[in-house]
């Protein structure tokens, strides 16, 4: 449930897109209250994916930790006369899944129908009535609030959880980016259904929304589609840009005592933007650093040559603000020492030297040579086109991905790192015992 | 996430994602020409178009089953590799032997060095990885659909060469013991899961957890492995499944070409290993450092494989989705919702398992309510279903979620390679994930409750719980330093 690992996965989907030939055809255009569309025609099979991101992340929390999430766990709970039965009941009835999620930057909605309109047409509806006019019942309110209590106190036994909470901690300081998107237990009990309206009413509006949709429609029904689901939302305004997270002036680390057999171990700092001028650099150093598995450097210190630990890894999380760079791993306690020792060396010895010319070469034959495996599933094309509406990354970005790729060489990784890594004023979080 | 070579949990966790990571690699393709085989069935399903979803199933010569699978709608191809071996193939002493082995097959073969396999995937694009449950081990490769030879060439070679060496076994069983630590023993709901499944069976081989007892695996031998390699990796005890833009014959052709000289071997005879009858409830109380209460309770049953009587296991299928089958089902309604006793709760059921398993239901419970008053809750929904026959609206909106799900499964050739490897392997066949839907259709409100009625007693239950020991989380400045 980290938000971290969530976090990931949709940059990781990100990361690895484009190639020359099979690109999806992204259609773009605007709804009448000022939504961006995206959408790409996947007539092969007969259903249809929406989702809609809101620029509500807990970013937006400001003073109240958790708000956002609330807000967004709050949609399914009611909405005009329905209520959280009536709900569950159309959609399951439907055959319809939808899921909800809330992260830093953002906030989605997601709807899978079947594409047959008998189905489709109140599937949809449903779904833009939850978004539209959810009525936060005060009940329903005071349930969700307490499964976020049982959530709090799950991360608390999670030494993973832990660990990341931390370091989001310090690495962001006053920066929004700071307080975990859960909240705490003091800011969530004290939560009104009056702020998730205000929330609401402030964030979930057609100029803060991107609308992605891929399905066996046509481009008039995608067009009444995105109408539908989000059109009639109040126009409302975009949210303002997040302030940029200041690099870390000295380095500093942090035990939490946790029982456990194993320590885990996060090194790092605020790392890059979504659009960053050193993206390419960045993402493919770190692939052969940290970011592509068994074969990454990271991996066959600590895992392959030493046995140290099952998952030791890398990641840039390029978000809205600089996002983290993250090193991380767990080992038995007895060998933190070691692990924490390898993992400084092997970054040291990246930052030092750079990457062999045959690590670029196979680390970008990886990159490019698998790329239609990135877009093989409506599910992949979606989390594309919502990643690259949220974001504001061109509508050519995955025909060009596989290029900008190709065009990264080794002395720019090398500068990359040097400019924007500095190991001396890392973050360190250690979770287990007897720090 | 670099979570390569991991160990499926089945039962309470159903549904444990299985993605790969990327990898890549551009090599050349061997030109050995393509040998014998026979074609035994050829069997065309019409789940949409004809050409489009069609199955095929040809079995080579020397006992390997190869089942492809077309779905044309982007150019990449899903290899996978089912053994047909697993942790309820093992016995007490060994346990994760099958487990250790799958991290092994990285480890190099007699042509390849270890870790060279990872590194010619990952240098063809492709995605790769392998996992281990409870009745199956298996492997996989993701590829743009031109490369399905390298995976090929590399998945024949790993099948009988393997190059097994004590130093790089020691590594990778540090690595294992890692994994168990980080996946279980760090875990508290984990441990308690382990804790029921070796409960609730004392002679089915599901009583031991698929990545091994911790003695077990610290006292594994290099010796262990060879014998369990020697003995299980052969092409007779394997299915190899390929779903993607790919001709049924020419991969037909090239599985000939890698696997067609593989000799078979002798497989050893299975012993039943059924459970006696349990005799009355058992329950188990696991105390561990952890904040959030859990319970679980598990009902014996049959499964598809064991029964002679296949209604009576969707009949439980459909039990399951009447208690769990979406958020209007009766334990969201009435337990999470409703009177709101569950911070999250939910009901599962192992359709195809190879041995007997499990109907298990669990829960947390919600902020401020006891664990007794949720293990009391879903007492009362099994009383129900013995007591009441479920409604047709409920049957029926079951149907519909089975209708929908059929079309949302050909979204990922990766998950319709996996649904047809695991019905192989436990003994089924791949037609019956056709037959699925047909059969959830089936299902009548009486048989929900003859199966209720039979399986859902007190005497078939185990029940355990985690009671929480005190955690004192605390963090402290370590102070601050100039590194390095």
């Amino acid at each position: 449930m980290s938000a971290t690992k969530r976090l990931f996965t949709l940059c990781a989907a990100l990361l690895l897109s484009g190639i020359a030939t099979a690109n999806p055809n992204i259609q773009h255009w605007q709804t009448s209250n000022g939504a961006r569309v995206y959408f790409v025609p996947a007539p092969e099979l007969p259903m249809v994916d929406v989702r809609v991101t809101f620029n509500a992340g807990s970013a937006r929390d400001g003073d109240k930790p958790g708000l956002a999430m609330l807000t967004n766990g709050m949609l399914e709970e009611g909405a005009g006369k329905l209520n959280a039965n009536a709900i569950a009941e159309q959609f399951d009835r439907l055959g319809a899944n939808t899921s909800f999620g809330s992260l830093r930057d953002m906030a989605t909605a997601s709807l899978r129908s079947l594409s047959d309109e008998k189905l489709l047409q109140p599937a949809v509806e449903t779904f833009a009535q939850l978004l539209r006019e959810p009525s936060f019942p005060a009940d329903a309110l005071e349930r969700v609030r307490k499964q976020m209590l049982v959530g709090l106190r799950h991360e608390s036994q999670s030494p993973g959880s832990l660990g990341s909470k931390a370091f989001y901690r310090a690495l962001y300081n006053d920066h929004p980016y700071a307080s975990s998107s859960s909240g705490t237990m003091k800011s969530v009990l004290g939560l009104s259904r009056r702020e998730v309206q205000a929330f609401h009413r402030h964030y979930y509006v057609g100029n803060n929304a991107v609308v992605a949709i891929v399905g066996a429609v046509t481009r008039k029904r995608a067009e009444k589609l995105a109408e539908q689901v989000v059109g009639t939302l109040s126009a409302g305004k975009a949210a303002p840009a997040l302030p940029a997270a200041d690099a870390l002036q000295k380095a500093s680390s942090q035990h939490i005592e946790h029982p456990a057999t194993q320590t885990h171990v996060l090194l790092g700092q605020p790392g890059m933007r979504r659009g960053d001028a050193d993206y390419f650099a960045l993402y493919i150093g770190n692939h052969i650093l940290g970011g592509s598995g068994l074969v990454s450097r990271i991996s066959d210190e600590i895992r392959e040559k030493r046995g140290l630990s099952y998952s030791a890894y890398s990641y840039f999380s390029p978000m809205a603000a600089e996002g983290p760079y993250l090193l991380s791993l767990q080992t038995k306690t007895e060998s933190t020492e070691e692990a924490l020792t390898v993992l400084r060396a092997t970054l040291a010895r990246f930052i030092a030297d750079g990457p062999s010319e045959a690590e670029l070469i196979a680390s970008k034959k990886n990159i490019t040579g698998g790329f239609a495996l990135n877009v093989d599933s409506n599910k992949d094309i979606l989390g594309y086109i919502a990643m690259i509406g949220f974001y504001g990354l061109p509508l050519n970005y995955l025909d060009s991905f596989i290029e900008r790729v190709n065009a990264v060489t080794v002395s720019q990784i090398h500068d990359a790192f040097k400019r924007r890594i500095h190991p001396d004023k890392m973050v360190l979080i250690t979770v287990g015992e007897n720090g | 996430m670099p979570m390569k070579k991991w160990v499926v949990l089945h039962g309470l966790f159903l549904g444990s994602t299985l993605l790969g990571l990327s990898a890549c690699g551009g090599s050349p393709i061997n030109a050995k020409p393509p040998g014998e085989t026979r074609p035994v069935v050829t069997a065309s399903t019409a789940v949409e178009e004809s050409h489009n979803h069609a199955v095929h199933e040809f079995m080579l010569a020397n006992g390997m089953k190869l089942i492809v699978k077309e779905d044309h709608r982007a150019p990449v191809v899903v290899s996978q590799i089912w053994y047909k071996v697993g942790a309820s193939y093992e016995h007490i002493g060994i346990t994760g032997v099958s487990h250790v082995l799958e991290h092994m097959m990285f480890k190099g073969t007699k042509k390849h060095p270890p870790g060279e396999f990872s590194r010619i995937i990952s240098e063809n694009g492709g995605r790769e990885n392998a996992f281990t449950g409870r009745d199956y081990t298996s492997y996989f490769q993701q590829l743009e659909k031109s490369r399905l030879p390298i995976a090929f060439e590399l998945e024949a070679d790993r099948m009988r060469n393997l190059h097994l060496q004590e130093e790089e076994f020691q590594k990778e069983r540090n690595v294992v013991v890692e994994e168990r630590r980080l996946r279980t023993e760090d875990k508290p709901s984990a441990l308690t899961y382990e804790k029921f499944m070796a409960t609730a069976f004392q002679v089915n081989p599901y009583h031991n957890p698929v990545i091994g007892w911790m003695d077990d695996l610290q006292s594994l031998t290099l010796e262990d492995l060879h014998s369990w390699y020697r003995t299980w990796y052969s092409p007779n005890n394997a299915t190899l499944v390929v779903v993607g833009d790919v001709q049924p014959q020419a991969v037909r052709a090239l599985a000939q070409q890698h696997f067609g000289r593989i000799p078979p071997s002798t497989l050893p005879a299975q012993k039943p290993r059924r459970e006696p009858p349990q005799l009355g409830e058992r329950r188990v109380t696991v105390q561990a450092p952890a904040e959030v209460p859990v319970l679980i309770m598990g009902y014996k049953t049959p499964v598809l494989h064991t029964t002679d009587e296949p209604w009576k296991a969707y009949a439980l299928e459909v039990l399951a989705n009447v208690l769990d089958g979406g958020d209007s089902a009766r334990i969201s309604r009435e337990l999470i919702r409703g009177k709101a006793i569950a911070a999250s709760a939910g009901a599962g059921y192992d359709l195809s398992a190879r041995h007997d398993s499990l109907l298990t239901l669990e829960g947390t419970p919600a902020q401020g309510q006891k664990i007794a008053t949720v293990e009391q809750a879903l007492r009362e929904q099994v009383a129900r279903l013995h007591r009441e026959r479920v409604s047709a609206k409920e049957l029926s909106r079951i149907k519909a979620q089975v209708t929908a799900a059929k079309v949302y499964e050909l979204d990922s050739v990766f998950y319709q390679a996996m649904h047809i490897g695991m019905l192989e392997t436990v003994g089924l066949e791949w037609q019956e994930a056709e037959r699925y839907a047909e059969r959830i259709n089936a299902v009548t409100a009486e048989q929900v409750q003859q199966v209720a009625r039979e399986f859902l007693t007190e005497e078939n239950l185990t029940v355990a719980i985690l009671k929480p020991l005190p955690i004192s989380s605390q963090s402290k400045k370590v102070g601050r330093h100039v590194s390095h």
